[in-house]
């Protein structure tokens, strides 16, 4: 068993890096794959709050770097699923206390023994960005459909093929569906145009989102409770190869709402 | 009253498209690494090199980055004067 590496960019901040990599842990390890999701963004600890493990720290990345820890000792186990851990970012230090070789090397380690490693980028460009993708199989990034994100994105994705880590793979966060269907908002469609890299998921803007945020616990556990809850376990089944046909997003109010999720849940 | 706001905003472009079409021409010159500055420093040398040999209609002349997929391109469009309008 050997670990596929996954890392979530983006460029710019607060599109959604770190609710998708939550979401995708959660998502994967319910498919009974084992999970560590990695917090890279060093000095704004972020992922443990989604997951709700922020009491449950001890060790974080810089500690394992620095030998003040086993790699093991600073994994926290996520209680509600049997196989998905966090390693948490240190929370006192910067990104210089991380280089792309630390990363490679704990990676590398915690490949033999999982079956996905989600390393959580930090927003920019910067040495945190270029820590967080050196030990990348494959790059996942999100973008929302406003032009400062999608821009931000076409950076990321030209630096991802710099580095030869591409091509990345999109995904769509924040779409609002009665905006796109007025015009006014990118649709997918443009956005995957102007990228010019492959989508593997659409993430509709939901209210869900930040309630769960609010509670440490990610709309992926309960995916019937939400779309978006079900786009990311549709991401997390791309991700392992399956052919998930994209949720058809409508919205005309909350009867629209129920229908349209019904319907799309026959598809 | 209803009507005719409607008519106005039908008339009026989206801004998705807005956003679309102003994306597509950053991320051209954004790739290229190409200023707006510096294509029209290189639209304004090309014409003066190919007015050396032939007439051209300077006015007319389009130069911009083109894109597909993630390919950019650099493409000149060069009206040449036609011979008649040459002898008028």
């Amino acid at each position: 068993m050997a670990a596929r590496i996954f890392t979530v960019t983006s460029g710019k901040g607060g599109v959604g890096k770190t609710t998708l990599s939550a979401n995708l842990g959660v998502a994967l390890s319910m498919t009974g794959q084992r999970v560590v999701v990695i917090d890279a963004d060093v000095g704004l600890r972020n992922l443990d709050m989604m997951l709700g493990l922020e009491n449950r720290i001890v060790y974080d990345l810089v500690d394992v770097i620095e030998g003040r820890c086993r790699l093991r000792q600073a994994l926290v186990h996520d209680k509600r699923l049997s196989e998905l851990f966090l390693l948490p970012a240190a929370q006192t230090r910067d990104k210089s206390a991380v280089t792309p070789d630390d990363m490679v090397r704990i990676c590398e380690q915690l490949r033999e023994q999982y079956d996905f490693i989600l390393v959580d980028s930090p927003a920019g460009i910067e040495q945190g960005f270029r820590y967080a993708v050196a030990p990348a199989d494959e790059v996942l990034i999100i973008t929302n459909p406003e032009v400062a994100a999608v821009r931000d994105a076409d950076r990321v994705v030209g630096l991802v093929e710099a580095e030869e880590k591409g091509p990345a793979r999109l995904i769509v966060n924040r779409v609002r569906p009665d905006m796109v269907k007025r015009g006014e908002m990118l649709d997918i469609a443009d956005v995957v145009e102007l990228l010019a890299i492959d989508l593997i998921g659409i993430v509709p803007e939901e209210p869900e989102i930040l309630v769960s945020a609010n509670r440490g616990r990610p709309v992926a556990l309960s995916p019937d409770g939400s779309l978006a809850g079900r786009a990311f376990h549709n991401i997390a089944r791309r991700m392992q190869g399956e052919d998930v046909p994209f949720l058809t997003l409508r919205e005309q109010g909350v009867l629209g709402r129920i229908f349209g999720f019904m319907r799309s849940g026959g598809d | 009253m209803k009507i005719l706001e409607r008519l106005r905003k039908g008339r009026k472009t989206s801004s998705g498209k807005v956003a679309k079409e102003r994306l597509r021409l950053v991320l051209a010159h954004d790739r290229a690494h190409i200023s707006p500055g510096l294509l029209d420093t290189l639209k304004d040398e090309i014409i003066s090199v190919i007015s050396r040999h032939i007439d051209i209609d300077a006015d007319s002349v389009q130069v911009t980055i083109s894109q597909s997929a993630r390919e950019s391109r650099l493409v000149a469009d060069i009206p040449l004067l036609s011979g008649q309008r040459r002898r008028r």
